[in-house]
């Protein structure tokens, strides 16, 4: 359930204590990239059914920002890590 | 058949016997002038002006449940157009204008009811701002009125005036606005629509767009194919998924809101009032139900039903604001998932594929729009042109750098 969220550093916590951003998936284009890439990433979703990843500060806890990997249909949580680790897993 | 005093008279002698069902059950042709993908209350006020302003009644509704299975017979009913900006204010108030005249044009009791809405405020900032929106309603002709704390104390002593961090210092009232009941108006505009030769096909689930060179042919469905000239998406909560399948992407992302309705009670809630200090709105509905919510449940969902969290949360604000509220029984709470645009404004436009039009992005106050979606999106399939008070409405508006952000919160789709 998404009310529960287990966050890497601080154990199960409930979503009151996160901040949301929303959807992880969209990267950040280079700032003189043009306009079209730049209206992609601030206005564009995917919005999928399913699986998704998505942004959780953990405003009230540890302060680090998360990645929630959860399925946004039955609401069941896969797994959450530290947005910078997956950074690095990602580089 | 026509609903009349006379008609009601005759069944009752008749013993209700000879009531006809409301709109008939057809088999999809094979092709149709326009198709609408949506059964909810955009979809068929869409169709019914289509038939009845603009002379095209060779259209079908497709509907993957019954119809009124989404939005339409999930919210918290309320109708106002109390709106600021520009772009949204004489919109709204188009639509006030139809609701006004609703129940004629369709001849069905939608039980729309201009009890009045009241935005209360706990601020000398809130204050303010209330006072501009009363104003900016003023310039375009619509009336509001901005309430004391004497006065509300009057109106509803029940509320909690003295709430330490969020007293009561007054409100914002149109009294033009109001509620009306979300499955009549559905079905009145199913009659309407079906009375003029729109074929509504329910339980019929749209998995596919089928284009021949980039142009719309129609939709594959869990009925088999069916062909269209033009294709109309008016899938609330769905858009995303639904435009996917002609190659579109969307600035939406789906979100669950909850509703939440009491035991029946005696009428002790004249009007419809929200809660400033947090998103809290309530009502009565006419059965004697306390109807409320309050915001969404933050993070994007597809499921129709919400959390326990947030339950408390609505409760909480509920009861902040009503504290007698904390000793009523709640009967049945449910959620909905609707689109939560990027500025929390919708979208009635053209889309880049040719012959397909999209009307989405109604956030949580898209019933109130209901008439005035369904008039404009017409308008724009039969004229290939948007009705004026819809032209600020476009899809392209996030690229021209032209939202509409009523609240002011930015492109955060769980703000708005
Ligand atoms: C809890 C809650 C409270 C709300 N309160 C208010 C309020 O007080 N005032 C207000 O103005 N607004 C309110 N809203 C918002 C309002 O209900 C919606 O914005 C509006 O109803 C959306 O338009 P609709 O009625 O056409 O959508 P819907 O009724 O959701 O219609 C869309 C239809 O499309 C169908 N569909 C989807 N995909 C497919 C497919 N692939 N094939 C075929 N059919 C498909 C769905 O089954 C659905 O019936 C509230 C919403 C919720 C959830
Ligand atoms: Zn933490």
């Amino acid at each position: 359930m998404a009310s529960l969220i287990s966050c890497p550093h601080c154990g199960t916590r409930p979503k009151e204590e996160f901040y949301i951003r929303g959807d992880a998936t969209p990267v950040r284009p280079a700032p003189l990239a043009d306009d079209e890439a730049w209206h992609d990433y601030v206005h564009v979703r995917a919005n999928p059914r399913g699986r998704i990843h998505e942004h959780w500060h953990h405003a009230a806890g540890c302060r680090r920002w998360l990645v929630v990997e959860r399925d946004n249909f039955t609401h069941e949580v896969f797994a959450v890590t530290d947005a910078a680790a997956q950074k690095e897993g990602a580089a | 058949m026509r609903y009349s005093a006379f008609s009601i008279l005759k069944q009752a002698f008749a013993g209700n016997l000879g009531w006809k069902p409301a709109w008939r059950e057809p088999q999809p042709k094979p092709h149709y002038d326009v198709i609408i993908v949506g059964g909810g209350g955009h979809g068929l006020a869409t169709a019914y002006y289509l038939a009845k302003e603009f002379g095209i009644r060779n259209v079908a509704v497709v509907e993957k449940g019954y119809l009124g299975s989404g939005n339409v017979g999930r919210n918290t009913t309320i109708v106002r157009s109390n709106y600021m900006l520009p772009g949204n204010e004489p919109f709204y108030e188009f639509s006030l204008k139809l609701w006004e005249g609703l129940e004629r044009e369709l001849n069905y009791n939608v039980m729309f009811s201009q009890r009045g809405v009241i935005n209360l405020y706990h601020n000398d900032g809130q204050r303010d701002r209330y006072v501009r929106r009363g104003n900016a309603m003023m310039m375009e002709g619509v009336a509001a009125e901005l309430l004391d704390r004497e006065t509300l104390k009057k109106m509803m002593p029940f509320l909690n005036f003295d709430h330490a961090r969020f007293p009561i210092m007054g409100g914002l009232l149109q009294r033009r606005a109001g509620t009306a009941r979300h499955d009549a108006v559905a079905w009145g505009f199913a009659r309407g629509a079906d009375r003029l030769g729109v074929d509504l096909i329910q339980n019929c689930e749209v998995t596919g767009i089928r284009r021949e060179n980039g142009i719309v042919t129609g939709v594959e469905t869990t009925k088999g194919f069916i062909g269209c000239n033009k294709l109309a998406l008016a899938a609330a909560g769905n858009s995303s998924r639904v435009g996917e399948m002609a190659g579109l992407k969307l600035p939406i992302e789906t979100h669950v809101l909850q509703a939440f309705v009491t035991e029946g009670l005696k009428p002790c809630l004249d009007h419809v009032v929200t809660y400033g200090a947090g998103h809290f709105y309530i009502s009565q509905s006419d059965k004697g139900g306390l109807v409320f919510g309050a915001e969404l449940d933050g993070y994007s969902s597809y499921a129709q039903r919400g959390n326990l969290a947030t339950v408390e949360h609505v409760m909480e604000e509920g009861v902040a604001m009503i504290p007698g509220l904390s000793r009523v029984r709640v009967l049945r709470a449910w959620g909905g998932v609707m689109d939560m645009s990027m500025d929390g404004s919708p979208i009635i436009d053209r889309t880049p594929v040719e012959n397909l039009y999209l009307n989405c992005g109604w956030c949580y106050g898209g019933f109130k729009a209901t008439p005035a979606s369904g008039f404009c999106f017409a308008h724009l399939i039969a004229k290939e042109e948007s009705h004026h008070v819809a032209r600020a409405l476009r899809l392209d508006r996030f690229q021209r750098g032209f939202p509409i952000d009523e609240l002011g919160a930015g492109t955060q789709p769980n703000l708005h």
